[in-house]
């Protein structure tokens, strides 16, 4: 595992997430941490790994509870998120 | 958006490296990870505005299905049944709940929510640990100690996020009380509890193989202790900051498994989800002048409480009746609507859209502020007068709109206090002072919805506003009152 090149794409998508978050409008802030949340399910990736993978039963079942958990987060997540944002309405023209 | 133009090669170029893990990666893997990355970029990107905010959770959704797939397809699958069958079940669940919930309840959904990404993470670390061949992580019939550090602290910040986030969960839906719950000696205890996970970790990458077992368990365990001792001291004012601070702490959860892992889209979006956390504390905190220490040190509210029991000089106040209320506001020009926490508890702001739609129809200008921390999340207060279907270009920041209350016939305060308390401005003493606050003292005529005298905000402290000569104190409850003046305008 090469570590350095893991870091710089974390320290980079850092510098990355600051300036995409101070853009992002106050008004939308709970809609923001609702699709974070929504996101940081992509923990699903490690979980379907140890759900798929032969070898150990214990990881398996660990692998697939966490399937379940982060698909929660993931469908309830977007879920909700479009459904706070489909409430922003601009002014009707009269 | 060119800033993201310009740090995309830069990702791109990081991106290959990756494929030096144990087992030769395929450079396309990782290419789709890299890409779902950056459709995550772009969700949080589309959030600049409200017309932008659908085609970024679209993005989003997109990122998900390309990361899913991806882990799919590239690994032998012996048991698709049953990864479908809890993709499924998971997903119905969260469906259900992302339709039933009311949207005053979204502060304890979000906290749910982060509980079970810090779940997540715990049991991925866990499976990582008891087969590690499965992620390629087995070198010379061991885990790396460097594996095993970022395993450790991904376990660890996990367990954090999931019992810290069951706490604030408690707290927000009302199934535990509000107030700070006080240990003696807690700092000492939870600087103690962390410095032992530290040294667990270190312990635990550089234990051999057959004594890696117990130190990993000790390590689980305190991470989740630690994680319940940190949020039981915050008060219920201080919500906001920890709902941020937690939703940080998923993104780092997030980041430290996809460091194990060497998954890029994993990485990329902790570090996202990371920052934006910890950009919503920083702007939580700053919002009440407190310092982030602070806050996280807890105890804010508890002993202002005790305090306020003391006897205080009645002063004399001005109470007036709905129908007073509606007769101003139909001769006034302009309005300022000022909502907090108390319209969210009331279900006040479909009466209140009502009663802002007759003034408009009577050439009323009706404008909404907005305090950083009014409700219990980053932005609750926006989401719910959205729900009301309050139109968004009505609804103003703090600092777009203070200036504005000088020209302001009526300064409109349903369920706030702390916000507009002036003592924050004047009074060193104060436990809220240096907190930026409305000017609702320049308005020609203040009302005040309450439901007594008697409570005052979460800070603790008496507020000047009720006692001025323009203020008239409404005193009831805030739906009640709403309707009833919209019953008096009609």
């Amino acid at each position: 595992m090469d570590f350095i090149s893991i870091l710089s794409i974390f320290v980079l998508a850092c510098f990355v997430g600051y300036y995409v978050v101070w853009s992002v409008t106050p008004a939308l802030h709970t809609p923001l941490m609702a699709v974070t949340n929504a996101i940081s399910s992509v923990i699903i990736v490690g979980a379907l790994i140890a759900a798929a993978e032969a070898g150990s039963p214990i990881a398996k079942w660990l692998g697939l509870a966490g399937v379940v958990l982060a698909s929660i987060n993931i469908f309830g997540g977007f879920a909700v998120t479009e459904r706070m944002l489909a409430m922003y309405k601009k002014k009707e023209k009269k | 958006m060119y800033r993201l133009l310009l740090a995309a090669p830069f990702l791109a170029l990081a991106a290959p490296a990756h494929a030096a893990t144990g087992e030769a990666v395929n450079p396309w893997v990782a290419l789709a990870y890299l890409v779902a990355g950056v459709f995550f970029i772009l969700a949080l990107r589309g959030l600049s505005s409200p017309s932008t905010s659908r085609t970024g959770n679209r993005f989003g959704i997109i990122g998900m299905l390309i990361a899913v797939v991806t882990t799919l397809v590239t690994h032998d699958i012996a048991n698709i049944a049953e990864i479908g069958i809890a993709i499924f079940l998971g997903g119905i669940i969260g469906f259900t709940i992302a339709r039933r919930i009311a949207m005053t309840a979204m502060p304890e959904l979000v906290a749910g929510f982060h509980s079970l990404v810090g779940l997540a993470a715990v049991l991925v670390g866990w499976a990582a640990y008891l087969n590690p061949g499965a992620f390629g992580l087995l070198v010379d019939g061991g885990i790396s100690p460097v594996s095993k550090v970022e395993m450790g602290l991904g376990i660890a910040i996990g367990a954090i996020t999931f019992s810290g986030s069951v706490i604030a969960f408690a707290k927000l839906s009302g199934r535990m009380s509000g107030s700070p719950i006080l240990l003696p000696a807690r700092h000492v205890i939870n600087l103690g509890t962390l410095a032992a996970i530290l040294v667990l970790t270190a312990l635990f990458a550089m234990a051999g193989p057959s004594e890696t077992m117990p130190l990993i368990v000790a390590l689980t365990v305190l991470a989740f202790l630690i994680g319940f001792l940190l949020i039981i001291p915050i008060g219920g004012a201080d919500m906001p900051v920890v709902v941020s601070m937690l939703n940080s702490y998923s993104g780092w959860a997030a980041a430290a498994m996809g460091f194990t892992l060497g998954n890029t889209a994993m990485i990329i979006t902790g570090a996202l989800v990371g920052s934006s956390g910890a950009i919503l504390s920083y702007i939580m905190c700053r919002a009440m002048n407190r310092s982030f220490i602070s806050v996280i040190a807890g105890g804010f509210g508890a002993d202002a409480s005790a305090g306020g029991g003391e006897a205080k000089e009645q002063r004399p106040y001005k109470q007036g009746s709905a129908a007073d209320a509606a007769f101003m506001l139909e001769q006034a020009e302009k309005v300022i609507i000022i909502p907090g926490y108390g319209m969210a508890v009331a279900q006040a702001q479909h009466a209140l859209r009502e009663m802002a739609d007759l003034l408009e129809e009577k050439g009323v200008e009706v404008k909404y502020a907005i305090h950083p921390v009014a409700g219990r999340m980053p932005g609750h207060m926006n989401v719910l007068l959205a729900e009301a279907s309050v139109p968004y270009e009505n609804v103003f920041e703090l600092e777009d709109i203070n200036s504005e209350f000088a020209q302001a016939d009526v300064a409109f305060i349903i369920g706030a206090n702390d916000v507009v308390n002036p003592a924050a401005k004047t009074d060193k003493s104060s436990p809220i002072y240096g907190m930026p606050v409305f000017d609702v003292d320049k308005a020609k005529q203040v009302f005040f919805i309450k439901r007594s005298m008697g409570g005052v905000g979460y800070a603790g402290v008496d507020n000047d506003v009720f006692y001025m000569d323009q203020t008239m104190m409404l005193l009831s409850d805030a739906k009640k009152m709403v309707e009833e003046i919209v019953k008096a305008l009609d």
